[in-house]
């Protein structure tokens, strides 16, 4: 049990070191953002994001958005940046599950119509619930 | 017809990025008196957000200089928003208001700032001067409750 503890805390601590936490399987290498992305902590995320996609040359990378609760045009440039990064290294690029907010600004600068983003079945459902209720 | 002030706000804080959230937490502390949304509260946090990093990373490159933020609050509910800084200045606004413009985009700036501030807000004003700083003034009149 004391071992889990600390297993749990390094596991805390690597992330907030990183600004993410990561998932790795055979194909994609999943990069997952949380809190508020702006100018600030996109710096340090994007060093360390670099160093991971040299490290793991993942064929597809994937940003995980859905924990995001505050993302500024800063993340535009993060999430453009990688995007660029892994067109030159000729891998897949993703965006999983970002909430209304950080969609609507995905948007707005047409990130959207160039980069890929998933959204599962759970939350077009709610989404169009949403979109009812606002009627 | 001018609107009656009812209560209004100042900050000043060193342009270093760790006062990003800083900045926008306080000026949103500020304006939940009007009882905004949780939609109009995530557009005044963004919006304010774009004009302090702009400071931070523009009017302030390679220097850190002092970042002004002036909060004021309207009977019709609108909020006015004055950020200003005493950096470099913008040569060209109607260029820099464009969207996807940036002179930076090494550091991999959008260009996107102005943009995001304009349609989250209902104006947006820019006084700027070459080497005197810069002044964005955003206003936002928030819904009927
Ligand atoms: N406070 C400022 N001081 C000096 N230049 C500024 C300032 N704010 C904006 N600019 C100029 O306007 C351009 C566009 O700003 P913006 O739309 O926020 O895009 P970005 O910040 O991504 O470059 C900037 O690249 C910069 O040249
Ligand atoms: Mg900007």
């Amino acid at each position: 049990m004391i071992k889990g503890d600390t297993e749990l805390k390094s596991e805390k601590d690597n992330e907030e070191e990183k600004g993410y936490s990561l998932t790795e399987t055979e194909d994609e290498l999943v990069i997952i953002l949380g809190g508020e992305i702006d100018h600030h902590r996109a710096l340090k995320i994007r060093v360390n994001i670099d160093t991971e996609i040299a490290e793991r040359r993942p064929k597809k990378l994937v940003m995980e958005l859905s924990r995001i609760n505050f993302m500024d045009s800063s993340g535009l440039g993060l999430i453009m940046g990688r995007y660029s990064k892994m067109q030159v290294l000729g891998g897949e690029f993703v965006l999983r599950e970002p909430c209304e907010g950080v969609m609507r600004i995905i948007r707005l600068a047409g990130l959207d119509k160039i980069i890929k983003v998933e959204k599962s079945e759970n939350e077009k459902e709610s989404n169009k619930n949403e979109a009812r209720k606002n009627k | 017809m001018r609107q009656e002030k009812i209560n209004e706000m100042s900050m000043k804080l060193p342009s270093r990025s760790v006062n990003e959230g800083m900045a926008r937490a306080a000026v949103a502390a500020f304006c939940s008196q009007l009882d905004p949304d949780a939609s109009e509260v995530a557009d005044i946090k963004c919006a304010v957000s774009e004009a302090v990093t702009n400071c931070i990373v523009h009017g302030y490159k390679n220097e850190i200089g002092i970042i002004y933020i002036t909060v004021s609050l309207y009977a019709d509910r609108t909020i006015k928003i004055e950020i200003r800084d005493r950096g470099r200045g913008i040569e060209d606004v109607k260029k820099a208001r464009e969207p996807l413009y940036t002179t930076d985009a090494e550091n991999e700036r959008s260009g996107m700032g102005f943009t995001v501030m304009e349609s989250f807000c209902d104006k947006v004003r820019v006084v700027s001067q070459c080497g005197k700083g810069t002044k964005v003034v955003l206003c936002k009149r928030l819904r009927k409750r």
